[in-house]
């Protein structure tokens, strides 16, 4: 029978709110990062794409023990934010760091297709029609890379959902501050008798993913057609 | 407008090296693919630094790898027509045309949008969308962006060279109009000899990066007849068409030319005959199958690689025709000396029809 615990319900909203906050967050920066890759010339740039993309290579829980090692109380980060009094390691934030860190490169990536597909005679023509280059990106690049922003968006927002090699690192597994879904689940399946609190938890995951890799389709779908 | 470019640059093997000074409205850039004209365009409007040298328009320096000067593309009001219109596919007809408007200086806006719209006729577009526009459509909102943007030079780069024949020969006249119309002056880039002469008067050959000739337009196709495979291209403004025996017959400066019956649904227009379909006879001939025969002063010669080309004077017109050195001497074709030209019906190809609203359907 279908049933959920008041800490079900906690973790749900937790989980949608590491995920919403930690995607927020990363879209400037992904949106930079995409712009630098696609449309800037630099050295270091291939050094640059590999540290983007290296979270999807690594296991979450090195990518946790890393941001352990960074934010922790004598981390290099860490230490300093511990003397301006900010605590950050099995906090709510630690949940946000760890989702943002692990689903960034699925962001610039769809967010790199979106802006390769832009036609860099528009760009050119933007250009010699007066607009600065920070003109060009508010008016031409990020209205056309509209698509890209919401499919890479919905995918980090998916990632996020189903983060957990990281955040029990970093966060750990505290029902009401840090305990998201699959944190819950991975609780529940450690006793035999709570069998059916970790399905109706999984059944809320397999939704809530469902109806953001739907968006996230239609998106894909919208660029293609766009291209 | 007067322009000086003394620019280098180079990408892998292939090596740009111009050396122009250009003054006038009308000027044109002549070559083939690859040649490196759009290079060169690209240098001038500042979307591409060269390696070395110096660009001056008007007075002003644009870029100077001595003075460590490099205007950039927003700053130097060089606006651009490109090859495939490069409109923005996020906004509107009308956003489209303002888009260079709202960013020009307050006191460089002389352009009348109203004006623009009607001269363009694109009142009833303004609210459509890019993606539901035709090519013409396309290109005309193209060059009424361009032209917003009150620029002080327009680059058209193959502004026509995505379109096809019908679509290219309607394009032109408004090509021409906005920019005399609002004079602006431009710079017109294209691998057609028949475009440079119905845009240009005065043309830049390159070849291999290198700009290779400078001379009016006319003189340039003159210079290439004896290269192309199509010869010289006379172009004829034929008018008040009406059928006869199966043939239409047309008055061209004076004179009635006779075409084949295909061209029944134009009235006048604008047409090109070859230099190589037009044969000459030293004497009138008793009988001969071409529909047309004109007797003609032979105004003057000159040559094109191993061609001559005839100038003749035929009525109020003239026509130029190919032959090789030695037709000329058998004929004794000289200046002065009377000659007789034949051409089929079948020989005239139309580039545009002047009378209908074709445009509009662009």
């Amino acid at each position: 029978m279908f049933s959920l615990a008041p800490t079900d319900y906690d973790a749900i909203r937790l989980s949608l709110q590491v995920s919403i906050t930690a995607t927020l967050l990363s879209l400037p920066f992904g949106f930079a990062v995409a712009y630098l890759i696609t449309f800037a010339k630099f050295r270091g740039k291939m050094l640059l794409e590999v540290l983007v993309n290296l979270p999807l290579t690594l296991p979450p829980v090195v990518i946790g023990y890393f941001l352990l090692l960074l934010l922790g109380k004598h981390g290099w980060l860490g230490s300093l934010l511990n003397e301006a009094g900010i605590r950050l390691i099995f906090t709510l934030k630690a949940a946000v760091i760890a989702s943002a860190v692990v689903g960034f490169p699925l962001l610039v990536r769809s967010l790199r297709i979106g802006m390769e597909g832009i036609d860099p005679l528009l760009i050119n023509a933007s250009r010699t029609l007066g607009a600065r280059w920070h003109d060009t990106l508010l008016t031409v690049i990020l209205p056309l890379s509209g698509p890209g922003l919401l499919a890479g968006s919905s995918l980090m927002f998916a990632r996020s959902l189903g983060e957990f090699g990281a955040t029990i690192i970093v966060a750990g597994n505290i029902p009401g501050v840090t305990q998201t879904i699959p944190l819950a689940i991975y609780e529940y399946s450690s006793s035999p008798a709570n069998e059916m609190m970790a399905l109706s938890l999984c059944l809320v995951s397999v939704a809530i993913s469902m109806i953001v890799l739907f968006l996230h389709e239609m998106m894909s779908k919208k660029m293609a057609r766009r291209d | 407008m007067q322009l000086s470019m003394t620019v280098k640059k180079s990408f892998g093997t292939f090596n740009l090296s111009a050396d122009m000074k250009v003054s006038g409205d009308r000027i044109g850039i002549f070559g083939a693919s690859g040649s490196g004209k759009s290079t060169l365009v690209n240098m001038l409007a500042g979307l591409l630094q060269p390696d070395s040298g110096e660009i001056v328009l008007g007075g002003d320096t644009l870029f100077s790898s001595t003075r460590g000067i490099n205007l950039r593309p927003e700053q130097r009001r060089i606006s651009m027509v490109f090859q495939q219109h490069g409109l923005f596919p996020h906004l509107s007809v009308k956003n489209n045309l303002l888009y260079g408007f709202k960013r020009c200086p307050a006191e460089h806006r002389t352009i009348d949008f109203d004006t623009l719209v009607a001269v363009l006729k694109l009142g009833t577009l303004l609210e459509r969308s890019i993606t539901n526009l035709s090519g013409g459509e396309k290109q005309r909102v193209a060059l009424g962006r361009a032209i917003m943007a009150n620029p002080r030079l327009l680059l058209m780069d193959e502004p026509l060279s995505a379109l096809d024949d019908t679509l290219r020969f309607q394009i032109i006249p408004y090509l021409k109009s906005v920019s005399e119309r609002f004079g602006i002056p431009y710079l017109f880039i294209s691998h057609s000899l028949v475009e440079m002469r119905l845009m240009t008067d005065s043309a830049l050959l390159i070849e291999s990066g290198q700009i290779v000739e400078q001379t009016t337009s006319e003189q340039l196709a003159r210079i290439r007849m004896g290269q192309s495979p199509v010869g010289y291209i006379n172009l004829l403004e034929l008018s008040d068409m009406t059928e006869r025996d199966g043939m239409c017959a047309y008055r061209w400066k004076g004179i009635e030319v006779l075409l084949s019956a295909q061209n029944r649904e134009t009235t006048s227009g604008l047409f090109e005959l070859s230099s190589k379909d037009i044969i000459l006879f030293k004497k009138h001939p008793e009988a001969i199958s071409a529909r047309n025969l004109l007797e003609c002063r032979v105004s003057s010669l000159f040559e094109s690689g191993r061609k001559l080309g005839v100038e003749l004077e035929c009525g109020e017109g003239s026509l130029v025709a190919e032959i090789v050195p030695e037709a000329a001497l058998e004929l004794g074709i000289k200046a002065g000396v009377t000659i007789h030209a034949a051409f089929k019906a079948s020989a005239f190809r139309r580039l545009s029809k002047s009378d209908g609203d074709t445009i509009n359907n662009g």
